[in-house]
């Protein structure tokens, strides 16, 4: 490897040789997946590139571009700019808190005159660089004391009450697992998470009355019986479950699903995608797409534990950790595993913030593939760079 | 470099924990897509198709009622309508407000097409107006490109040809109530009609036929995308009734505006060619809804014009009730036709006095005569000899107090008096001059108008028990029958006894001095008989009779007399009967005579103009073979 690659562990490397370096097989399996969405969108439209699968790939297209760019600049540049990077977006959470207009009935978006930000979705993203750093910065005996976990946890609880209150349920609940897999992965030790699991059960019926709305209560309530309000929240999950029910082994085939087309299947385009694929190709088509996310969750976690960085190594899980709780809450969500909440299936979904946060969040994945061999000392905090 | 080793190492552990913990999770995933898309998938399909897949119901066309001449009388005509689809028309108030510069929308309409508007999906047509005219349907027509979202609609209405002029025996349709449900999804059609009264009622499942249905995709909004199947409905049978549609309109406009009611039927058949009970109402405004106004002045009407006379009218047969106490004499044998008994104008019985209608008394009659004059007298004393059950023994063999069955809803029963009814229903026996009132067909005994016909066919066609239906064949929901080809049962009456009657019933039109005999039929082979009666519907005080009767043209409408009129022709070979009741119409002789003349002489002029036709042959083939 080193013999290899060895010329990638040196300070400055070109440009070039970065993107000969790109793990290209990484970027053929996200373009492959999200042209899974690409069709599924336009069987949305009912046989057409309007209105969505269109503007999703041209938004793949700049997204990749991006991706690419944020992969080959040098990762001391992610390290050093860390903090600066989540202050922002925190900035942008409290601007929604104050001039964000309702979108969907929730305040999330902030607008920028041509474009729209979601600063929820980028606090993703610059939370796992945060994170990242601050543990790359601490000692295995660090890490072992109480005190040191203190501003770590403020970096996540502050975001996180700020996006519980615009009110996303979703969104929190990925950003706070996906930190929790952070703390995990940077060596915590277990009983912290066992005492904080049990605190969190105590303080669940405190969340019930104070944090949680009425609609998010309704959610929860109708999942665990979905049959008492067929008409209300209750009415998307079993039409989603008689959609991909109906679907059977091989679907009911291309832009022929019933449920999707005749419109019993709702928000078919962007939360409900997946149901819409396995309507009409079935359980091959569901495992299909399952199957390409499992390779890139792989191959995610062979670029992680690669890293020879500590930095590296815990971006790199930080954003695969992510990609799996897009996939696993938004599958399950739409097969009525656990309540609907709002969270898009990764690549495949209609929507521009949640495809350019994931195509960032693989931009870092890529970048620490790229400076795998480069060793950043615990102090360094990038300034050299 | 070395504590960067261990983190590591510890890093991968941890790692491998969480792809560990992420591999189960996603086992969960693809166990659940297992679960439902191959365990589960049937009975999801099943849900699918339940929710894309609605049944929709088409309506059959309604059978027509033709008369016996296979004209129609009851028909379905196209009803243009004008719908509104809120979701085309953008701005509902603006169109509408186009609208009405064509078809008048009063303020209330408007409010209901809102209210529906509001209530309805977008793309459901609400009915703005229907039975518009042609004129209204060509402006709408010329108009469309200023009118968004508002089409013409075309269904079907029952419309009755001639309206108030069959509607007795027609009925109407109008819409189902709530207890007409039961159970027939055609029923809860929007829109859909039953027969709610006469023939319509009768034969509504026949008349209804089955629906068809249409299965359609619609979506989650119930939009419908497209037909996946359809099966066609079975029409409703064509009902033919034997009424002649020209003699119920000849004789519909002969009655005017009396309150009155004649039946002409085929002695022989029972086919009742005419069925009119007189005011009518138009059945046509029953089914496209009645106003508040109409309805009150329909039930407030003392010529009760809802009510079908002809069947559910009962009033005392009077004189025309003289051949039953003459024929019941004869059975038993009290009596010999050619014995004169003595009118001297009043009959004793104790300390009452029994009038004869002429003044001065008649003189001695025999039977014949006694009809001829309808004198009361000899009446009185032909039932005192006779006794009340003879005389309603020979009146129930004559079709009185029983429904006869006729195919029409409402049938009453009139009543024919004895000491046995009289002990249950009013608990005093029966007195003898109770009896004496009965022999001029007063008193309790009560006759509907179809009764009287009844009787007199069966008094002229030789004594069978003819009995009198509407339709030309026999209809059930399976559809339509022959009737089976039965002579009448003969009721056991000597010809004898039936000519001396019927000869007294043609001098009453014939010999110059019968009652009716301004009312005869000039033409030879035309010729009628038949018997008056005049039923008193107020008591004559024994101090106006001293003083003198008031005449009828001086006493309220309500006082009047009820003129009675019961005819047959030709008097050679009896084919038709009348019965003719007009309420408060003063004299049978004066009023309800010629009325039966003219039916009498209409009924004959018809069939003598059809007369080389098949009907007509086939009657003449099935008389000589008889």
């Amino acid at each position: 490897m080193l013999t290899h690659d060895g010329i990638l562990s040196q300070p400055k490397v070109s440009i070039g040789h970065k993107l000969l370096h790109l793990h290209w097989i990484y970027v053929i399996l996200l373009t492959l997946t999200a042209s899974i969405g690409f069709a599924m969108l336009f069987s949305a439209a009912g046989g057409d590139f309007d209105p969505w699968a269109s503007r999703q790939m041209v938004r793949f297209g700049i997204g990749v571009v991006g991706m690419i760019i944020v992969a080959v600049i040098d990762i001391r540049f992610w390290l050093r700019y860390a903090y600066g990077f989540y202050f922002v977006v925190l900035a942008l959470l409290v601007a929604v808190e104050i001039a964000g207009f309702v979108g969907m009935g929730a305040q999330r978006w902030i607008s920028f005159g041509i474009f729209n930000v979601q600063p929820s979705e980028l606090m993703k993203v610059a939370m796992v660089l945060a994170l990242a750093r601050y543990f790359h910065g601490g000692s295995i005996e660090d890490v072992g004391r109480i005190f040191f976990l203190v501003p770590p946890l403020v970096m996540v609880v502050v975001p996180a009450v700020l996006i519980i209150r615009q009110p996303d349920l979703g969104t929190t609940l990925m950003l706070v697992l996906a930190s929790v897999a952070m703390f995990f992965a940077a060596g915590v030790r277990m009983w912290k998470f066992i005492l904080a699991g049990v605190i969190g059960l105590i303080s669940a019926p405190v969340a019930w009355f104070t944090i949680l709305r009425d609609y998010q209560k309704q959610r929860i309530l109708t999942f665990i019986n979905p049959e008492t309000d067929t008409l209300g929240s209750g009415y998307h999950i079993i039409q989603s479950k008689i959609a991909l029910g109906s679907g059977g082994m091989f679907g009911k085939g291309f832009m022929q699903g019933t449920q999707s087309h005749l419109n019993f299947l709702p928000e078919k385009q962007t939360d409900f995608i997946f149901t819409m694929l396995a309507e009409e190709f079935g359980l091959v088509g569901g495992l299909t797409l399952v199957a390409l996310y499992i390779l890139l969750l792989a191959y995610g976690y062979v670029i992680s534990m690669s890293s020879r960085n500590h930095f590296g190594r815990l971006v790199g899980i930080g954003v695969i950790v992510t990609f799996f709780l897009y996939i696993f809450i938004n599958i399950a969500m739409v097969m009525g595993l656990i309540p609907v909440v709002g969270v898009p299936l990764p690549l495949v979904s209609y929507g521009g913030t949640a495809m350019l946060t994931l195509l960032f969040g693989f931009g870092l994945l890529l970048n620490v593939h790229i400076h795998r061999e480069m060793t950043i000392g615990r102090r360094d905090s990038g300034d050299e760079f | 470099m070395h504590r960067d080793s261990e983190r590591h190492k510890l890093f991968s552990r941890r790692a491998l924990m969480l792809a560990g913990g992420k591999t189960a999770l996603l086992s969960v995933l693809v166990g659940r897509m297992y679960y439902l898309q191959v365990v589960e998938s049937e009975r999801y399909v099943t849900l699918a198709d339940e929710n894309r897949i609605n049944l929709r119901l088409l309506p059959p066309p309604r059978g027509r009622i033709v008369d016996r001449l296979e004209r129609p009388m009851a028909d379905n005509q196209q009803n243009y309508r004008v719908v509104i689809i809120p979701e085309q028309a953008q701005d509902v108030h603006k169109t509408l407000d186009r609208l009405s510069l064509i078809v008048s929308l009063s303020a209330g309409e408007r409010r209901r097409i809102m209210r529906e508007v509001k209530r309805k999906r977008a793309f459901v047509p609400i009915t703005v107006r229907e039975n518009l005219d042609w004129r209204e349907v060509a402006r709408i027509e010329v108009n469309t490109p200023d009118l968004p979202g508002v089409l013409i609609d075309v269904g079907q209405s029952r419309s009755y040809l001639h309206g108030p002029q069959t509607a007795h025996v027609l009925g109407y349709v109008a819409a189902v109530s709530e207890k007409d449900l039961t159970g027939d999804p055609l029923l809860e059609l929007p829109g859909f009609r039953i027969g709610k009264a006469g023939v319509e009622k009768v034969y509504d499942l026949a008349l209804r036929g089955s629906g068809g249905s249409s299965q359609v995709e619609v979506n989650a909004l119930g939009r419908v995308i497209r037909e996946l199947n359809r099966q066609e409905g079975q029409p409703g049978t064509e009902v033919r009734l034997t009424i002649d549609r020209d003699l119920q309109n000849y004789i519909a406009n002969r009655v005017g505006n009396e309150s009155a009611s004649i039946v002409v039927m085929d002695v022989h058949t029972g086919e009742i060619l005419s069925l009119v009970s007189s005011p009518s109402f138009d059945p046509n405004s029953f089914n496209k809804g009645l106003s508040q106004a109409e309805w009150e002045s329909l039930i407030s009407n003392p010529k009760a014009p809802l009510t079908n006379k002809s069947i559910a009218g009962q009033y005392a047969p009077g004189s025309t009730y003289k051949p039953i106490v003459a024929l019941a004499a004869l059975d038993k044998g009290v009596i010999n036709p050619e014995t004169k008994i003595h009118c001297s104008g009043v009959t004793k019985l104790g300390n009452a006095e029994f009038h004869c209608w002429k003044k001065g008394g008649h003189g001695p009659l025999n039977m014949r005569e006694a009809i001829e004059h309808s004198c009361d007298v000899y009446f009185y004393e032909v039932a005192r000899r006779t006794g009340i059950d003879r005389i309603a023994a020979m009146s129930r063999r004559l079709g009185l107090g029983n429904p006869l069955g006729l195919d029409l809803p409402g049938e009453k029963s009139g009543l024919v008096p004895s000491d046995k009814w009289k002990r249950g229903a009013i608990g005093t026996p029966w007195q003898l001059g109770e009896t004496l009132i009965a022999g001029i067909g007063q008193g309790y005994i009560l006759t509907t108008p179809l009764q009287l016909a009844v009787m007199t066919a069966r008094l002229v066609n030789g004594g069978r028990a003819v009995k009198p239906h509407l339709t030309m064949d026999v209809v059930s929901e399976e559809g339509v029958q022959p009737y089976p080809d039965q002579e009448a049962d003969p009721l056991g009456i000597p010809t004898e006894h039936l000519n001396i009657v019927l000869g007294g019933m043609q001098d009453v039109v014939n010999a110059p001095t019968g009652t009716a005999f301004r009312a005869r039929i000039q033409e030879e082979e035309w010729r009628m008989g038949g018997k008056t009666g005049t039923v008193q519907v107020r008591r004559i005080t024994k101090a106006e009779r001293e003083t003198g009767v008031v005449k009828n043209e001086d006493l309220p409408w309500e006082e009047r007399d009820h003129a009675l009129f019961v005819g047959y022709a030709p008097f050679e070979s009896p084919r038709y009967a009348v019965s003719v009741v007009v309420e408060h119409g003063g004299g049978g002789s004066s009023t309800a005579a010629p009325i039966a003349r003219d039916v009498l002489r209409e009924t004959q002029r018809l069939a003598a103009l059809r007369a080389p036709d098949q009907e007509a042959q086939a009657y003449l083939k099935k008389r000589e073979e008889g």
